[in-house]
C-alpha cells in the first residue's frame, strides 16, 4: 500500500481526472499549433481541407513552404550559427566555473557563487537592454574620443550572442557542477598514484566522466538559445534569428500555416535534441 | 613552493573567464542602465543628472499602473501555478510507479523545449475568433456566432500559467522525491489525519521546493513579454512592453532604463521578501540541481 | 501444523496485548506472509527474527495498518483492528530509519502525536518534558534532529511513540543503521527502556544476537512462515528445524545419510565415509534419508590425534588444523576435514600444551545429543 496515494475510490478518480485534464491542457496549444501545418488551406483555422506538406516544401505563391521561404531560411541559419557559438562558449566557461566552485577555495566564494546564479533571476528583457546600453556606451565613447567605429557593438548578431551567453553560462555551470560534485575524487588520486600527470588525469579520467554533462549542457544551451526571444528581441539587428523572424511575420502578416510549419519544425527538432541528451546521459553513466 | 604557484596559477586561469563574464556582461551593464536612468535628457547631447526620469514615472499613472498590474498579475499567476502544479508534482514524485514516473516527468518537460512563441501561437490558433474552440462551440451549437476568446485577462493568466507551471513542477518534484514514505507513515502512525499529515509534514518538507518554484515562476512571469502581448493584445499593459516601447519605438533609452531598473528592483525585492519570509537562501533554492 | 505458541501463552487468564490470527498476505502471485499466528503477552519483549525478505516487515506493516492482510485477523487488547485506519490504531512504530521529521525540532517531533490527538498546550508541554526526562535527554526540545547522535535519535524516536502510551510498540530494525559498538550498547538500553515503560515491544530484526539478547520470546520467520516460537535459550538449545538450527547462533553443518536409528539416536554416514552421531526428534526420518547434522562450535571438543583413545564412544572426525582465529574469549580453531570442508571449534588459544599449531593432525568429537539432525532439503 502506498500511503502517499489517496485511499478512497472517489478521491482517486478525481485525482486521475485532474491529471488527465492537466496533460490535455499541456498538449492543447502544441497540437493546435502543429496540426494546421498540414492543412491544405491558406488559413491556420478550421475547417480541415485535407492533408498537405505544401507548408513545408511548397514553392508556388499562396503556399510557399518554410523550406522555400528565404527569410525564414535565413533566420534558421542565423539561429543555428548563434546557437552553436553561444552554447560552445557557455559550455567552456561553464566548465571553468564548475571547477572553480567545486574544486577551489578562495575568498568571497559564497558571494561570487551568488553572483554566478544571479543572471537566472534577472528578467531576460532587462539583460537585453542592459547589454544594449552598455555596448552602446562603449561604442559611443570609442566613436567620440577615438573616432573608432565599433560596429559589432551595435545591435546585431554579436550582441545577441553576448546576451544569450550571459544567462546560458549560469545554466551550463550548474549542470556541469552538479555532475562534477558526484565525481569521486579518489579516482583522480588513483590515477595520480599510478603515475599519470595532472593534464593526463584531466584528459583521461575527469573529462570523460563529465562528458555526458558537457554534452547535455551543450544541447540544453543550444535549445534555449534557439528558442530565446526576450533577450534577443532587444539586441537583434538586421540578421534576425528564426524566432524573431517568425514573430515579425506573425505581427505584420498575421498567422499563415507556414508559421504552423515552423512550429512543427521547432517542436520536432527540440524534441529530438532533448531525447538525444537524455539518452546520452543515460548511456554514459550506465544507470 | 612550486606546487603553491601552480595552484595559484590554476585558480587565476579558472577565475578569469568567470570574472570577465560576470563583470562585463552582468555587473557593468546593470550599472549602465542605472547610470542611464539617472540621466535626464534636456536636448540633443545635453544631459543633466537627477531623478527626473523616476519623477516622470510617478507622475504618469499609466506607467506605475502598468507596473502594479504586472506585479499583481504575476503574484496571481505564481499562486495559481503552485495550486495547479502541486498535485501534479506530488503525483509524479510520490504516487506514480517507477516507470510511468519518468514518462510523466518527460511529458511535463516537453513544453519547456518549445519556444514561448510556438506556445503563444498555439493558444492563438485555439482561442481566436476563427480558432478551434470558437469553431467547435459553434458546431456543437452552444454559441451562435464566432466568439473572441483572446485579448482578455483570463486568457493571459491561463497562457502565463501554461508558460511557467513547469518551472513550478520541476523543483517540487525534486524536493518531494526526497521525502521518504516512512515520514508519512510515521505521521499516520502517530495519529495524524490526512490533513494534518499534509499540513505538518508534506508542506513543510516541500517548502524549499515551493519557494524555489515560486521565485522562478514569479521572475519568469514578471519578465515575460510574448505571452501577455500576443494573448492580451494591444491593451495588455505589461511592463516589459513599456520597456520595449521606450527603447525601440520611442528611442527614449533614459526612460526605458528607468523602467528596467524599476522592474529589476521590484522583482528582486519580491524574491528577497519571499526568501526572508520562508528562511531560505538564493543559492540553495534556485541552484538546486 | 500445530499453532505455534509463545511459551507462557497457555494460561487462559493471561492478557494478550497483540494477537495475530492466521495472517496471510499475498501480493499478486507472491505470498509474503503465510498463515502466521502468535500472541504477545502484556509487557513482554517479543522479537521476530528472520533473514531479509522473509516477510517480517510486511507482517509489521499489517499490524501498523499500512497493509491489509489477505486473510486472518489482528487483535489488539482482544479487539480486532482490521477495520481501523493506521492513524486510529494504538500501535506505535519506530521506523527503520527512525523517520524523525526533519523540519521539526525535537520537542515538536515528540509533540506531534499529542497535537494530532488535540491535547492542550500545557499538557503537551508537560508530557514532552516528562518523556525526555525518562529517556535521559532533558532539555533537548529546541535542538534540531541533525544535532543529535545516532543513539540519541534512537531514544527520541522511541519517546515520540511512548508519549502516546501505545498498547504495543513496534520496532522495525531500528539498530540497523548504527555502528557496532553503539548497537551493542543500544541493545541493553532498549531492554531497559522496555522495562521502564512497561510496554509490550514487538521487535523485528535479521540480527540473531539482537533478538536473543533482548527478547522474552523470539519467533523465527522464514519465507513467510514462522518456523518456531520460544524463549531464546529454547531456540538455541532445541531448534525444531534445520533453518532455526542454522540461523540462530553459529553452527557447523554436516550432510549425510541415516545409516542406523535406535531410539532418539541416529548414526549418520557422511559423504566421505566417516560416521557421526546425532540426536533425532523427527519421527519421519528413515534409514537412508538424506539429513543435515548441526553442531555448535562450543559443543565440539578437539584433541591431538595420537592422544585419542581408540575406543572412544563419541563421534570422531579426522582433520588437520587449518588456522587459528584469535578473538579473545571467543577464539576458534578452524579444522579442515578429509573431504576438505571446514569446521569451526571453540577453543581458548592458550600456551604450550594447549596450543594447536597449523597443520597438526587432530580429532573432533561431540556428545551425541549435541548434534541436531534434520531432513535435508531437496
Amino acid at each position: 500500500m502506498n500511503v502517499a496515494a489517496p485511499q478512497s475510490t472517489v478521491l482517486r478518480m478525481t485525482y486521475n481526472t485532474y491529471l488527465l485534464l492537466f496533460f490535455v491542457y499541456l498538449a492543447a496549444p502544441l497540437v493546435a499549433a502543429g496540426v494546421f501545418a498540414f492543412n491544405d488551406s491558406t488559413f491556420s483555422a478550421l475547417p480541415w481541407k485535407g492533408f498537405t506538406l505544401d507548408w513545408f516544401f511548397g514553392s508556388t505563391d499562396p503556399k510557399v513552404g518554410m523550406f522555400n521561404d528565404r527569410r525564414l531560411l535565413r533566420g534558421m541559419t542565423n539561429s543555428l550559427y548563434i546557437g552553436i557559438i553561444v552554447s560552445a562558449m557557455a559550455v567552456i566557461v561553464g566548465t571553468c566555473n564548475a571547477f572553480l566552485f567545486e574544486r577551489k577555495q578562495f575568498p568571497f566564494k559564497n558571494v561570487l557563487y551568488i553572483l554566478m546564479i544571479i543572471p537566472l533571476v534577472i528578467p531576460g528583457v532587462i539583460l537585453g537592454i542592459s547589454i544594449l546600453v552598455f555596448a552602446s556606451m562603449i561604442a559611443n565613447g570609442a566613436e567620440t574620443s577615438l573616432n573608432l567605429d565599433l560596429a559589432f557593438l551595435r545591435p546585431g548578431m554579436f550582441l545577441v550572442i553576448l546576451g544569450q551567453f550571459s544567462f546560458l553560462t549560469t545554466i551550463t555551470s550548474l549542470v556541469i557542477a552538479a555532475r562534477l560534485r558526484k565525481f569521486d575524487i579518489s579516482l583522480e588520486e588513483a590515477a595520480l598514484n599510478l603515475g599519470a600527470s595532472r593534464g593526463r588525469v584531466l584528459a583521461t579520467v575527469t573529462l570523460p566522466f563529465l562528458a555526458p554533462a558537457l554534452f547535455s549542457a551543450f544541447v540544453v544551451g543550444f535549445l534555449i538559445s534557439f528558442e530565446n526571444f526576450n533577450t534577443t528581441l532587444m539586441l537583434v539587428g538586421s540578421d534576425a534569428p528564426l524566432t524573431i523572424t517568425m514573430y515579425d511575420r506573425m505581427v505584420k502578416v498575421g498567422s499563415t500555416p507556414v508559421l504552423n510549419a515552423v512550429s512543427v519544425f521547432l517542436m520536432v527538432g527540440s524534441g529530438l535534441l532533448a531525447v538525444l541528451s537524455v539518452l546520452a546521459q543515460r548511456n554514459r553513466t550506465g544507470e | 613552493m612550486l606546487r603553491n604557484d601552480a595552484t595559484k596559477l590554476s585558480l587565476i586561469l579558472l577565475m578569469t573567464p568567470f570574472i570577465l563574464w560576470i563583470v562585463l556582461l552582468i555587473i557593468l551593464p546593470q550599472l549602465g542602465i542605472g547610470y542611464l536612468s539617472l540621466r535626464e535628457k534636456l536636448g540633443p547631447n545635453d544631459y543633466k543628472f537627477g531623478f527626473a526620469n523616476y519623477v516622470d514615472f510617478l507622475q504618469e499613472p499609466i506607467y506605475w499602473n502598468t507596473l502594479l498590474r504586472t506585479a499583481w498579475m504575476s503574484i496571481l499567476v505564481t499562486i495559481l501555478s503552485l495550486f495547479v502544479g502541486f498535485p501534479i508534482a506530488y503525483y509524479i514524485a510520490k504516487i506514480a510507479r517507477r516507470r510511468s514516473r519518468a514518462a510523466l516527468f518527460l511529458l511535463c518537460l516537453i513544453p519547456l523545449w518549445v519556444s514561448d512563441l510556438v506556445r503563444a501561437f498555439g493558444w492563438i490558433v485555439l482561442l481566436r475568433e476563427t480558432g478551434i474552440i470558437s469553431g467547435a462551440l459553434q458546431s456543437v451549437g452552444l454559441i451562435e456566432g464566432p466568439v473572441e476568446l483572446l485579448y482578455n485577462d483570463v486568457t493571459v493568466v491561463i497562457g502565463l500559467i501554461y508558460t511557467v507551471v513547469l518551472f513550478m513542477i520541476v523543483p517540487l518534484v525534486s524536493t518531494l522525491d526526497g521525502m521518504d514514505n516512512s515520514l508519512l507513515e510515521a505521521g499516520y502512525n502517530l495519529g495524524g489525519s490526512r490533513f494534518t499529515v499534509f499540513r505538518m509534514i508534506v508542506v513543510p518538507y516541500a517548502m524549499p521546493g515551493i519557494v524555489a518554484g515560486c521565485i522562478i515562476t514569479f521572475m519568469l512571469t514578471a519578465g515575460s513579454y510574448l505571452t501577455p502581448i500576443l494573448l492580451g493584445g494591444k491593451n495588455s499593459m505589461w511592463f516589459t512592453e513599456q520597456i520595449y516601447d521606450q527603447f525601440i519605438t520611442r528611442y527614449n533609452w533614459e526612460a526605458g532604463s528607468t523602467f528596467g531598473v524599476l522592474l529589476l528592483v521590484f522583482t528582486s525585492f519580491v524574491v528577497w521578501l519571499g526568501l526572508r519570509l520562508t528562511g531560505q537562501n538564493l543559492a540553495s533554492t534556485v541552484a538546486k540541481d | 501444523m500445530l499453532p505455534l505458541r509463545a511459551a507462557p501463552a497457555r494460561k487462559e487468564s493471561l492478557m494478550f496485548d497483540l494477537e495475530s490470527d492466521k495472517i496471510t498476505k499475498r501480493f499478486g502471485t507472491f505470498t509474503a506472509v503465510k498463515d502466521v499466528s502468535f500472541e504477545v503477552p502484556s509487557g513482554s519483549f517479543f522479537s521476530i527474527l528472520g533473514p531479509s525478505g522473509c516477510g517480517k516487515t510486511t507482517l509489521m506493516r499489517i499490524i501498523a495498518g499500512f497493509e491489509t492482510p489477505s486473510e486472518g485477523d489482528i487483535r489488539i487488547k482482544g479487539k480486532s483492528v482490521l477495520g481501523s485506519a493506521p492513524n486510529k490504531r494504538n500501535v506505535k512504530m519506530v521506523f527503520q530509519h527512525l523517520a524523525l521529521f526533519p523540519m521539526m525540532n525535537i520537542g515538536e517531533n515528540i509533540a506531534y502525536g499529542l497535537k494530532c490527538r488535540g491535547e492542550n498546550r500545557t499538557d503537551i508541554k508537560r508530557k514532552v518534558t516528562a518523556v525526555l526526562d525518562r529517556i535521559g535527554l532533558p532539555g533537548v526540545e529546541e535542538k534540531h534532529v541533525s544535532q543529535l547522535s545516532g543513539g540519541q535519535k534512537q531514544r527520541v524516536a522511541i519517546a515520540r511513540c511512548m508519549v502516546l502510551e501505545p498498547d504495543v510498540l513496534l520496532l522495525d530494525e531500528p539498530l540497523g543503521a548504527l555502528d557496532l559498538k553503539l548497537r551493542e550498547h543500544m541493545k541493553i538500553e532498549l531492554k531497559q527502556l522496555q522495562h521502564q515503560f512497561d510496554t509490550t515491544f514487538l521487535y523485528i530484526t535479521h540480527d540473531q544476537s539482537e533478538a536473543l539478547v533482548m527478547s522474552d520470546n523470539v519467533a523465527v520467520m522464514n519465507a513467510g512462515r514462522f518456523e518456531q516460537i520460544g524463549p531464546p535459550e529454547e531456540l538455541y538449545n532445541a531448534p525444531k528445524s534445520a533453518f532455526v538450527a542454522g540461523f540462530v547462533g553459529d553452527s557447523n553443518r554436516f550432510s549425510g545419510k541415516v545409516s542406523a536409528i535406535s531410539g532418539g539416536e541416529a548414526r549418520i554416514t557422511l559423504a566421505n565415509g566417516q560416521e557421526v552421531l546425532a540426536g533425532i526428534d523427527d519421527k519421519a526420518l528413515f534409514l537412508g534419508a538424506k539429513v543435515d547434522v548441526f553442531v555448535r562450535p562450543e559443543a565440539i571438543f578437539i584433541t591431538r590425534r595420537e592422544k585419542a583413545a581408540a575406543d572412544s564412544p563419541q563421534t570422531l572426525l579426522k582433520g588437520v588444523v587449518d588456522s587459528l582465529l584469535f578473538n579473545g574469549a571467543n577464539s576458534r580453531v578452524l579444522v579442515r576435514l578429509e573431504d576438505s570442508s571446514l569446521v569451526e571449534v571453540d577453543h581458548r588459544i592458550g600456551q604450550g600444551e594447549d596450543r594447536f599449531n597449523k597443520g597438526e593432525a587432530v580429532l573432533l568429537g561431540w556428545e551425541m545429543h549435541a548434534g541436531q539432525c534434520f531432513a535435508a532439503k531437496g
